[in-house]
């Protein structure tokens, strides 16, 4: 008697298979990192509760988790947009980074010839444009030269964590900061308000929040979306139906750019008030929201949700890693457990799996 | 494993939500006979067939090989009991060779170098079934006839004893239909069983030893071969008598709609695919363009709607010469196609069947307003054609997907006659409709022609051709060797001028038009 193990494609799948899969994917991914737990001698139920109740479970946590949520909702929303063309841009990071830069020279620079009460305005608007810069040549390369975007997108973001190195160490490199490699701080007008006793700055969430349900309409209600979805669906019949490939791209590149810049917008003018190290402006939203867009099965409006559970993981981690004692990484590797047994889910919907006993 | 002598499904049940694709189905098949399975769109044939190559499992019922109860929860399982499938849309690599593709499906094959056992095995079957096929030749290289060849030898290597073929002559030219029916026939002769679906009764009725007739997921009958006639077989699909006839009213010809002149077009490879061709369409004209397939029709097509660039000469619509033709363009000259490749062009099929219903269309301001979608007028739409047509979907929400493929064509063709062109280009549009959907849409087309709409109508099928066209054009190599009026038309003629034998003296022969009403 033999057993084997056979994987063969799925042809249909019963309406609710999707929501127990992903159950299940979510639960596989958690009992890995309680494995890792375990390997560490920690408890892993006290510590997967620990991360939730770090985020969720008080005011404080959930305060920073919505903090979180911010970057996270607008970066994801946007990617939900180029992922249902199957353009696969991996270069949020490097656009925040650009929308930093961008509103942090209107910021730094701009304070004296513009009305205070527009300085804000101007900011989002000019890191909107960052981002969508930063994004645009990708298209043009993919769709001119055929160089595949996961490259190009993915080499973006070192170059452009690089001008930001170069900037703060070099020509912007601030006078008050005590030899730090900062620009000055922001003046006052030019930073967003917070709500009080937390680092939420309602502007950008509002932001984010309508960005989502724009997007959503966008995608399921227009003239535009529709065309996205064919292009998503078959390209073939895209072309057929005189859908041009460049425009819809073009497009969706602006907004995910232009959103990821103004995440970057926020991180700046909302928390930090000056530009410093890329690690430190973005701790890897531009990745992290990567998952975001892929957990809300590219809804836009799903990404809402999503960013609030990713960004529970970002804080409950943080949580762990002080009161446990464990490395700094450690809410990397989650993400990664996490989005490795997501993409395995989705391979179950269209494969099933079965063992096979020989006589 | 002992050779496949009887096969029996009994009281196949399988639904998909709320349809009802197989009722409570039975047939049997022994070695040595080829059953025909016949039915209208969306009867529930392709869905039996699933169920019996272990694509799908049933609902409820069984079925039976040489007495013994099986369950086949997966192709290779039927496989395994000796079963094999050829798919209506092949499943070969392109860019791999006929012998690599063979022994990637080989499993006898060893590990390393594998195409050295699969070969020989693969030419001792050539010869014993004269399955005539270069080994060494690229997937891309080959015809569809050709291809389907490669997919048989790949079953029979398998080791399949019962052969099924979803429709597997609609991608086929006559000649090659007949170059299958011949190896078919010798098939059956060493013992082996097949189940031939199509809906070219013709075809049934002179290769099939008994046939079954699907009506809405049930069995509506059995016959003998002995006791069938076409009519006959037509009554049992459709429930009622057909009328093969069509009235094709005389009309007059108006302006000139489409002029193409000396129009030059690459294939795929960079060959040159049309040369210098010439020809213009009027209002209220079907222009025919026969020939076999790969002389150049499909890049004809597609350089008029303008999704293949041209290399030289001009495409004229209404007057207006298109420099720079695109699709969007095209359409909104009032451009409709049907493209040949219908599940690779014509639809998003994972998008709802209402959304489907307007591709192309979706700019229209009947279907939208300012940036958002009108989706009440694009449903009513949808309706609209569903019941014209007699499109068989559950809801005009489910995706598109889940269409028989006779549907899926329906769809396209209902969406593209409903957009109310001057021209008409179409694709061999009757591909895969059974009888009744096939007079429906024959019939369409000449309603189009009494309005005065200008069709383009490209088929290898000549008695379609014979029966709706004002005049045929025949394409050899990429040439237009002739154009014949009606009339003129004739069987021999119009068959030599495909095959290059028959070319100048045709041609000017039939230059002139004839005094029409
Ligand atoms: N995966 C699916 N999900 C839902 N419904 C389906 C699915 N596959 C088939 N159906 C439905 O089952 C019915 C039978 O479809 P099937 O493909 O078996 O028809 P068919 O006889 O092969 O028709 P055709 O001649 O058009 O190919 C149709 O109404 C179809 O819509
Ligand atoms: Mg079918």
């Amino acid at each position: 008697m033999g057993i084997r193990i056979k994987v063969e494609p799925r042809i249909s799948h019963p309406p609710i298979l999707p929501l127990t899969i992903l159950v299940i994917s979510l639960s596989m991914g958690f009992l890995g990192i309680g494995v890792l737990f375990a390997f560490y001698g920690i408890n892993p139920f006290a510590a997967i509760w620990k991360i939730f109740s770090g985020s969720f479970g008080s005011l404080y946590g959930l305060s920073e988790t919505m903090t979180k949520a911010i970057p996270l909702i607008l970066i994801g929303a946007g990617l939900t947009l180029v992922f249902r063309a199957k353009f696969w841009n991996i270069g949020a990071e490097g656009q925040l980074l650009l929308g930093a830069i961008f509103s942090g020279y209107v910021g730094l620079n701009l304070g004296s010839l513009i009305p205070s009460f527009f300085t804000v305005p101007v900011m989002f608007m000019a890191g909107f444009i960052g981002g969508a810069l930063w994004a645009l040549p990708t298209v043009i390369l993919r769709t001119k030269f055929n160089v595949n975007e996961v490259i190009s997108t993915l080499m973006l973001n070192y170059i452009a964590a690089e001008i930001l190195n170069f900037l703060i160490t070099g020509p912007w490199k601030g006078k008050t900061q005590m030899g730090f490699p900062y620009t000055d701080d922001l003046p006052h007008h030019a930073t967003l308000t917070l709500i009080p006793g937390t680092r939420i700055h309602i502007v950008t969430l509002v932001v984010a929040l309508l960005s989502a349900l724009i997007l959503y309409v966008l995608v399921y209600y227009t003239k535009f979306g529709y065309e996205l979805r064919v292009t998503g669906d078959n390209p073939h019949a895209a072309r057929y139906a005189g859908i041009n490939f460049m425009k819809i791209t073009m497009t969706m590149m602006t907004i995910s750019g232009g959103l990821a810049g103004v995440a970057g917008v926020g991180e700046l003018a909302g928390i930090h008030h000056h530009l410093s190290y890329p690690s430190s402006i973005s701790s890897g939203y531009g990745y992290t929201a990567i998952i975001v867009a892929w957990l809300a099965k590219l809804n836009p409006l799903m990404a809402i949700f999503s960013g609030i559970f990713f960004a529970g993981i970002l804080v409950g981690g943080d949580a762990i890693q002080i009161s446990l004692g464990l490395p700094s990484a450690t809410v990397q590797i989650f993400n990664g457990i996490l989005l490795f047994s997501l993409i395995m889910g989705d391979y179950f919907l269209t494969h099933r799996v079965r063992v096979v006993v020989q006589a | 494993m002992s050779r496949l002598k009887r096969l029996e499904m009994r009281d196949i049940t399988k639904k998909f939500g709320d349809v009802i694709a197989n009722k409570s189905i039975s047939l049997y098949l022994e070695a040595g006979e080829i059953l025909g399975l016949l039915g209208e769109n969306g009867a529930g044939k392709s869905t039996l067939m699933n169920i019996l190559y272990g694509l799908y499992r049933p609902d409820s019922g069984s079925i039976i090989i040489n007495g013994k109860a099986v369950v086949f929860r997966s192709p290779s399982d039927a496989i395994g009991h000796g079963i094999g499938m050829i798919h209506q849309h092949f499943k070969l690599i392109e860019n791999h060779t006929v012998l690599e593709n063979i022994a990637l499906a080989y499993r006898a094959a060893p590990f390393f170098f594998p195409t050295g056992k699969a070969g020989r095995r693969l030419s001792s079957f050539k010869e014993a079934y004269g399955l005539e096929v270069n080994p060494d030749a690229y997937i891309w290289q080959l015809s569809a006839g050709e291809q389907q060849r490669v997919e048989i030898l790949k079953t029979l290597l398998l080791g399949a004893d019962l052969l099924i073929l979803d429709e597997p002559t609609s991608v086929l030219t006559p000649q090659e239909s007949q170059g299958l029916f011949t190896i078919l026939k010798k098939l059956a002769k060493e013992g082996h069983s097949i189940i031939f679906i199509s809906h070219k009764l013709e075809e049934v009725l002179s290769i099939c030893t008994r046939v079954t007739v699907l009506r809405d997921g049930e069995v509506v009958g059995t016959r003998e071969r002995q006791e069938l006639d076409k009519r006959e077989l037509a009554r049992m699909m459709v429930g009622r008598e057909i009328d093969f006839e069509l009235s094709r009213s005389e009309c007059d010809k108006g302006p000139e709609v489409l002029k193409v002149k000396g129009l030059n077009v690459k294939g795929d490879r960079g060959e040159n695919s049309v040369n210098g061709v010439d020809f213009e369409i009027h209002e209220g004209e079907i222009f025919g363009v026969a020939g076999v397939s790969g002389n150049g029709q499909q890049e004809l097509v597609e350089a008029i709607t303008g999704l293949r660039p041209i290399e030289g000469g001009q495409v004229t619509l209404r007057g207006k010469e298109i420099s720079k033709p695109s699709p969007s363009i095209i359409s909104r000259l009032g451009v409709s196609h049907i493209p040949e490749e219908r599940i690779k062009y014509g639809t998003a099929p994972g998008l709802p069947f209402y959304e489907n219903c307007v591709l192309k269309q979706h700019t229209r301001p009947s279907f939208a307003r300012r940036l958002l979608l009108d989706f009440s007028s694009i449903k009513r739409q949808a309706k609209q054609i569903m019941i014209r047509y007699d499109i068989r979907v559950p809801s005009i929400n489910v995706p598109v997907k889940t269409l028989s493929g006779g549907n899926i064509q329906k769809l396209i063709l209902g969406r593209e006659i409903s957009a109310g062109p001057s021209l008409l280009v179409a694709s061999h549009p009757t591909y895969g409709l059974d009888v009744a959907a096939t007079q429906y849409i024959r019939d369409q087309i000449l309603k189009l022609r009494e309005k005065g709409v200008a069709v383009l109508l490209v088929s290898e099928d000549l008695e379609e051709l014979f029966q709706l066209c004002d005049r045929i054009s025949v394409m050899f190599k990429g040439h237009m060797v002739g154009i014949v009026p009606r009339g003129a038309f004739d069987l021999e003629k119009i068959g030599l001028m495909m095959t290059g034998l028959a070319e100048a003296p045709l041609l000017e022969e039939c230059n002139g038009y004839p005094d029409q009403g």
